[in-house]
Protein backbone atom coordinates (compact mmCIF):
# COMPACT_ATOMS: atom_id res chain seq x y z
CA UNK A 1 0.00 0.00 0.00
CA UNK A 2 0.85 3.52 -0.93
CA UNK A 3 0.69 6.04 1.73
CA UNK A 4 0.49 9.93 1.37
CA UNK A 5 1.41 12.18 4.16
CA UNK A 6 0.58 15.43 3.52
CA UNK A 7 1.78 18.90 4.68
CA UNK A 8 0.12 22.37 4.95
CA UNK A 9 2.04 25.16 5.85
CA UNK A 10 2.03 25.26 9.32
CA UNK A 11 2.07 21.17 9.56
CA UNK A 12 4.13 19.60 12.45
CA UNK A 13 4.13 15.79 12.50
CA UNK A 14 4.50 15.04 8.88
CA UNK A 15 8.37 14.23 9.21
CA UNK A 16 7.45 12.20 12.18
CA UNK A 17 4.69 10.53 10.13
CA UNK A 18 7.02 9.51 7.35
CA UNK A 19 9.62 8.10 9.43
CA UNK A 20 7.49 5.92 11.38
CA UNK A 21 5.97 4.64 8.47
CA UNK A 22 9.80 4.47 6.44
CA UNK A 23 11.77 4.19 8.91
CA UNK A 24 9.82 1.78 11.81
CA UNK A 25 7.35 -0.06 9.40
CA UNK A 26 9.70 -0.02 6.02
CA UNK A 27 6.30 1.99 4.01
CA UNK A 28 6.08 3.51 1.07
CA UNK A 29 4.91 6.66 1.89
CA UNK A 30 5.25 9.89 -0.25
CA UNK A 31 5.17 13.67 0.97
CA UNK A 32 2.07 15.70 -0.53
CA UNK A 33 2.13 19.41 -0.52
CA UNK A 34 -1.18 21.54 0.30
CA UNK A 35 -1.19 22.76 -3.14
CA UNK A 36 -0.83 19.49 -5.39
CA UNK A 37 -3.91 18.73 -6.58
CA UNK A 38 -3.12 15.00 -6.81
CA UNK A 39 -2.42 12.09 -4.45
CA UNK A 40 0.23 10.40 -6.86
CA UNK A 41 -0.99 6.65 -5.67
CA UNK A 42 -1.35 7.19 -2.11
CA UNK A 43 -4.44 4.89 -1.05
CA UNK A 44 -3.86 5.75 2.30
CA UNK A 45 -4.08 9.74 3.66
CA UNK A 46 -2.43 11.08 6.58
CA UNK A 47 -3.00 14.47 7.45
CA UNK A 48 -0.63 15.05 10.40
CA UNK A 49 -0.99 17.38 13.46
CA UNK A 50 0.20 20.81 13.66
CA UNK A 51 -0.84 24.35 13.49
CA UNK A 52 -2.19 24.64 9.42
CA UNK A 53 -2.49 28.11 8.55
CA UNK A 54 -1.57 28.95 11.98
CA UNK A 55 -5.11 27.93 13.20
CA UNK A 56 -6.11 31.11 11.83
CA UNK A 57 -10.30 31.84 12.28
CA UNK A 58 -10.72 28.14 13.76
CA UNK A 59 -8.22 25.39 13.71
CA UNK A 60 -8.29 23.18 10.37
CA UNK A 61 -10.81 25.86 9.07
CA UNK A 62 -8.27 27.27 6.16
CA UNK A 63 -6.59 23.75 5.59
CA UNK A 64 -9.48 22.53 4.43
CA UNK A 65 -9.71 24.33 1.19
CA UNK A 66 -6.16 23.47 0.18
CA UNK A 67 -6.62 22.02 -3.38
CA UNK A 68 -5.38 18.97 -1.73
CA UNK A 69 -8.74 18.29 -0.11
CA UNK A 70 -10.24 17.89 -3.34
CA UNK A 71 -8.46 14.61 -3.77
CA UNK A 72 -8.74 13.79 -0.26
CA UNK A 73 -12.14 14.14 -0.65
CA UNK A 74 -12.47 12.31 -3.76
CA UNK A 75 -10.60 9.10 -2.23
CA UNK A 76 -12.84 8.98 0.60
CA UNK A 77 -15.66 8.81 -1.42
CA UNK A 78 -14.09 6.07 -3.20
CA UNK A 79 -13.45 4.44 -0.21
CA UNK A 80 -9.52 4.83 0.34
CA UNK A 81 -7.95 5.56 3.47
CA UNK A 82 -7.86 8.75 5.21
CA UNK A 83 -6.58 9.44 8.71
CA UNK A 84 -6.22 12.71 10.37
CA UNK A 85 -4.00 13.02 14.13
CA UNK A 86 -4.68 15.73 15.95
CA UNK A 87 -4.95 18.91 13.40
CA UNK A 88 -5.69 16.66 10.64
CA UNK A 89 -8.54 15.62 12.90
CA UNK A 90 -9.60 19.04 13.21
CA UNK A 91 -9.21 19.65 9.22
CA UNK A 92 -11.48 16.35 8.76
CA UNK A 93 -14.53 17.84 11.11
CA UNK A 94 -14.19 21.38 9.33
CA UNK A 95 -14.40 19.18 5.86
CA UNK A 96 -17.24 17.72 7.22
CA UNK A 97 -15.37 14.15 6.32
CA UNK A 98 -15.83 13.78 9.95
CA UNK A 99 -19.15 13.94 11.94
CA UNK A 100 -18.10 16.87 14.85
CA UNK A 101 -16.10 19.30 15.79
CA UNK A 102 -12.92 20.48 18.16
CA UNK A 103 -13.10 23.42 20.39
CA UNK A 104 -10.77 25.23 23.17
CA UNK A 105 -10.01 22.67 25.80
CA UNK A 106 -12.58 22.72 29.06
CA UNK A 107 -9.26 23.80 30.88
CA UNK A 108 -8.17 26.63 28.54
CA UNK A 109 -4.85 24.60 28.85
CA UNK A 110 -2.45 23.25 26.35
CA UNK A 111 -2.39 19.82 27.08
CA UNK A 112 0.98 17.37 26.53
CA UNK A 113 1.33 14.33 28.67
CA UNK A 114 0.96 10.72 27.67
CA UNK A 115 -2.91 8.97 28.35
CA UNK A 116 -4.62 6.00 28.47
CA UNK A 117 -7.04 4.99 25.36
CA UNK A 118 -9.79 2.27 25.70
CA UNK A 119 -10.47 0.44 22.63
CA UNK A 120 -14.47 0.59 22.10
CA UNK A 121 -14.22 -0.54 18.32
CA UNK A 122 -11.78 -3.01 17.24
CA UNK A 123 -13.54 -3.94 14.63
CA UNK A 124 -12.31 -0.96 12.34
CA UNK A 125 -9.66 -0.24 9.83
CA UNK A 126 -7.58 1.61 12.52
CA UNK A 127 -8.34 -0.63 15.11
CA UNK A 128 -8.29 -4.25 13.78
CA UNK A 129 -5.05 -5.14 15.50
CA UNK A 130 -6.25 -4.02 18.94
CA UNK A 131 -9.36 -5.50 21.27
CA UNK A 132 -12.72 -4.20 22.57
CA UNK A 133 -11.68 -2.53 26.18
CA UNK A 134 -8.08 -3.32 25.46
CA UNK A 135 -5.99 -0.02 26.66
CA UNK A 136 -3.43 1.53 24.92
CA UNK A 137 -1.07 4.64 25.57
CA UNK A 138 -0.71 7.14 23.46
CA UNK A 139 0.74 11.11 24.41
CA UNK A 140 -1.73 13.79 23.47
CA UNK A 141 -0.19 17.32 22.57
CA UNK A 142 -3.27 20.06 21.68
CA UNK A 143 -4.93 23.10 23.05
CA UNK A 144 -8.11 22.43 20.84
CA UNK A 145 -9.43 19.08 21.46
CA UNK A 146 -12.53 18.95 22.97
CA UNK A 147 -14.54 16.84 20.83
CA UNK A 148 -18.61 17.85 20.43
CA UNK A 149 -21.26 16.57 18.63
CA UNK A 150 -24.88 17.72 18.21
CA UNK A 151 -26.99 15.56 20.44
CA UNK A 152 -28.90 13.81 17.75
CA UNK A 153 -25.58 13.07 15.93
CA UNK A 154 -23.75 12.04 18.91
CA UNK A 155 -26.24 9.10 19.77
CA UNK A 156 -25.57 7.86 16.20
CA UNK A 157 -22.16 7.75 16.40
CA UNK A 158 -22.13 5.74 19.54
CA UNK A 159 -25.00 3.62 18.64
CA UNK A 160 -23.20 2.52 14.73
CA UNK A 161 -19.66 2.23 16.51
CA UNK A 162 -18.04 5.12 15.11
CA UNK A 163 -16.33 6.27 18.82
CA UNK A 164 -13.53 4.37 18.52
CA UNK A 165 -10.97 5.29 21.33
CA UNK A 166 -11.93 7.03 24.57
CA UNK A 167 -9.74 8.73 27.58
CA UNK A 168 -9.86 6.19 30.07
CA UNK A 169 -8.22 6.19 33.65
CA UNK A 170 -5.58 3.22 34.34
CA UNK A 171 -8.21 0.90 35.33
CA UNK A 172 -9.95 1.65 31.96
CA UNK A 173 -12.76 3.73 33.91
CA UNK A 174 -14.14 6.47 31.82
CA UNK A 175 -13.70 9.40 34.60
CA UNK A 176 -13.71 13.08 34.29
CA UNK A 177 -10.34 13.18 36.34
CA UNK A 178 -9.02 10.77 33.41
CA UNK A 179 -10.90 13.22 30.24
CA UNK A 180 -7.63 15.79 29.72
CA UNK A 181 -9.84 18.05 27.58
CA UNK A 182 -13.57 18.01 28.55
CA UNK A 183 -14.74 15.97 24.99
CA UNK A 184 -17.77 15.08 24.73
CA UNK A 185 -18.11 11.00 25.97
CA UNK A 186 -14.34 11.24 26.82
CA UNK A 187 -14.26 10.52 22.86
CA UNK A 188 -10.80 10.83 21.20
CA UNK A 189 -11.33 8.86 18.36
CA UNK A 190 -13.86 8.74 15.75
CA UNK A 191 -14.73 7.51 12.35
CA UNK A 192 -16.99 8.54 9.55
CA UNK A 193 -20.31 6.58 8.90
CA UNK A 194 -18.84 4.37 6.36
CA UNK A 195 -15.90 3.66 8.31
CA UNK A 196 -12.91 4.71 5.94
CA UNK A 197 -11.97 7.72 7.24
CA UNK A 198 -10.65 8.36 10.74
CA UNK A 199 -9.77 11.06 13.42
CA UNK A 200 -8.25 10.82 16.69
CA UNK A 201 -6.47 13.52 18.75
CA UNK A 202 -3.39 10.96 20.30
CA UNK A 203 -0.70 10.86 18.27
CA UNK A 204 0.39 7.29 17.25
CA UNK A 205 3.35 8.71 15.41
CA UNK A 206 4.52 9.91 18.78
CA UNK A 207 4.85 6.30 20.03
CA UNK A 208 6.19 3.79 17.48
CA UNK A 209 10.07 3.03 19.38
CA UNK A 210 10.62 1.86 22.83
CA UNK A 211 12.59 4.62 23.16
CA UNK A 212 9.79 7.38 22.46
CA UNK A 213 7.82 5.57 25.34
CA UNK A 214 5.74 3.33 23.94
CA UNK A 215 4.89 1.69 20.10
CA UNK A 216 1.61 1.25 20.68
CA UNK A 217 1.18 3.97 17.87
CA UNK A 218 2.14 0.88 15.36
CA UNK A 219 -0.65 -1.13 16.30
CA UNK A 220 -2.79 1.76 14.77
CA UNK A 221 -0.64 2.26 11.50
CA UNK A 222 -0.20 -1.63 11.74
CA UNK A 223 -3.81 -2.16 11.31
CA UNK A 224 -3.98 0.34 8.56
CA UNK A 225 -1.77 -1.51 6.81
CA UNK A 226 -3.72 -5.05 7.24
CA UNK A 227 -6.34 -3.91 5.50
CA UNK A 228 -5.12 -2.82 2.54
CA UNK B 1 -19.11 48.56 1.94
CA UNK B 2 -18.35 47.76 5.59
CA UNK B 3 -20.41 44.42 7.03
CA UNK B 4 -19.41 43.94 10.23
CA UNK B 5 -20.03 39.94 11.07
CA UNK B 6 -20.27 38.37 14.93
CA UNK B 7 -19.47 34.93 15.27
CA UNK B 8 -20.20 32.98 18.96
CA UNK B 9 -20.54 29.87 20.32
CA UNK B 10 -23.80 28.23 19.53
CA UNK B 11 -26.09 28.31 22.94
CA UNK B 12 -26.03 24.74 24.68
CA UNK B 13 -22.02 24.63 23.74
CA UNK B 14 -19.57 24.84 26.56
CA UNK B 15 -17.74 28.05 26.17
CA UNK B 16 -14.94 27.78 28.62
CA UNK B 17 -13.26 31.45 27.80
CA UNK B 18 -16.70 32.94 28.03
CA UNK B 19 -17.26 31.52 32.03
CA UNK B 20 -13.84 32.47 32.31
CA UNK B 21 -14.54 35.65 31.93
CA UNK B 22 -17.74 35.46 33.86
CA UNK B 23 -16.09 34.21 36.60
CA UNK B 24 -13.14 37.27 36.35
CA UNK B 25 -16.21 40.11 36.27
CA UNK B 26 -18.06 39.12 39.06
CA UNK B 27 -14.44 38.99 41.27
CA UNK B 28 -14.19 42.16 40.19
CA UNK B 29 -17.47 43.18 42.07
CA UNK B 30 -19.97 42.96 38.56
CA UNK B 31 -21.87 41.03 40.31
CA UNK B 32 -25.03 41.68 38.16
CA UNK B 33 -23.34 39.49 35.18
CA UNK B 34 -25.50 36.72 34.07
CA UNK B 35 -23.89 35.26 31.32
CA UNK B 36 -20.71 35.87 29.16
CA UNK B 37 -20.27 34.16 25.65
CA UNK B 38 -16.80 35.21 23.93
CA UNK B 39 -16.52 35.09 20.38
CA UNK B 40 -15.25 36.78 17.12
CA UNK B 41 -15.32 39.77 15.33
CA UNK B 42 -14.98 40.17 11.65
CA UNK B 43 -14.72 43.36 9.38
CA UNK B 44 -15.57 42.74 6.03
CA UNK B 45 -15.20 44.98 3.49
CA UNK B 46 -16.99 44.55 0.08
CA UNK B 47 -17.84 45.89 -3.11
CA UNK B 48 -21.67 45.38 -3.67
CA UNK B 49 -24.21 47.13 -5.64
CA UNK B 50 -26.97 47.38 -2.67
CA UNK B 51 -27.02 46.28 1.06
CA UNK B 52 -28.95 43.66 0.68
CA UNK B 53 -26.48 41.80 -1.91
CA UNK B 54 -24.02 42.49 0.55
CA UNK B 55 -25.77 40.61 3.29
CA UNK B 56 -26.05 37.92 0.62
CA UNK B 57 -22.54 37.66 0.12
CA UNK B 58 -21.78 38.00 4.05
CA UNK B 59 -23.95 35.23 4.88
CA UNK B 60 -22.67 33.08 2.14
CA UNK B 61 -19.07 33.39 3.76
CA UNK B 62 -20.40 32.45 7.18
CA UNK B 63 -21.84 29.20 5.66
CA UNK B 64 -18.59 28.47 3.98
CA UNK B 65 -16.32 29.48 6.08
CA UNK B 66 -16.12 32.11 8.69
CA UNK B 67 -18.54 30.21 11.05
CA UNK B 68 -18.41 26.63 11.79
CA UNK B 69 -22.41 26.22 12.03
CA UNK B 70 -22.49 22.93 13.81
CA UNK B 71 -21.10 25.01 17.11
CA UNK B 72 -21.13 28.67 16.11
CA UNK B 73 -24.18 31.19 15.48
CA UNK B 74 -23.13 34.04 13.03
CA UNK B 75 -25.01 37.52 13.15
CA UNK B 76 -24.27 39.99 10.29
CA UNK B 77 -24.81 43.86 10.54
CA UNK B 78 -24.58 46.05 6.92
CA UNK B 79 -23.56 49.98 7.20
CA UNK B 80 -26.27 51.52 6.62
CA UNK B 81 -29.07 48.83 6.61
Amino acid sequence: MKWGVVTFPGSLDDGDVLYALREVMGQDAISLWHKDERLYGAQCVVLPGGFSYGDYLRCGALARFAPIMNSVARLAREGGLILGICNGFQVLCEARLLPGALMRNCSLSFVCERVTLRVENAATALTRLLSPGELIRLPIKHGEGRYVAPEQELRQLEQRGQVLLRYADADGEIRPRANPNGSVNAIAAVANERFNVFGLMPHPEHAIEPCLGGTDGLKLFGSLLRDA
Amino acid sequence: MLVEVFVTPKRGVLDPQGRAVEQSLKSLGFSQVRGVRVGKYILLELTAASATEARQTAEAMCERLLANTLIEDYRVRVEGE
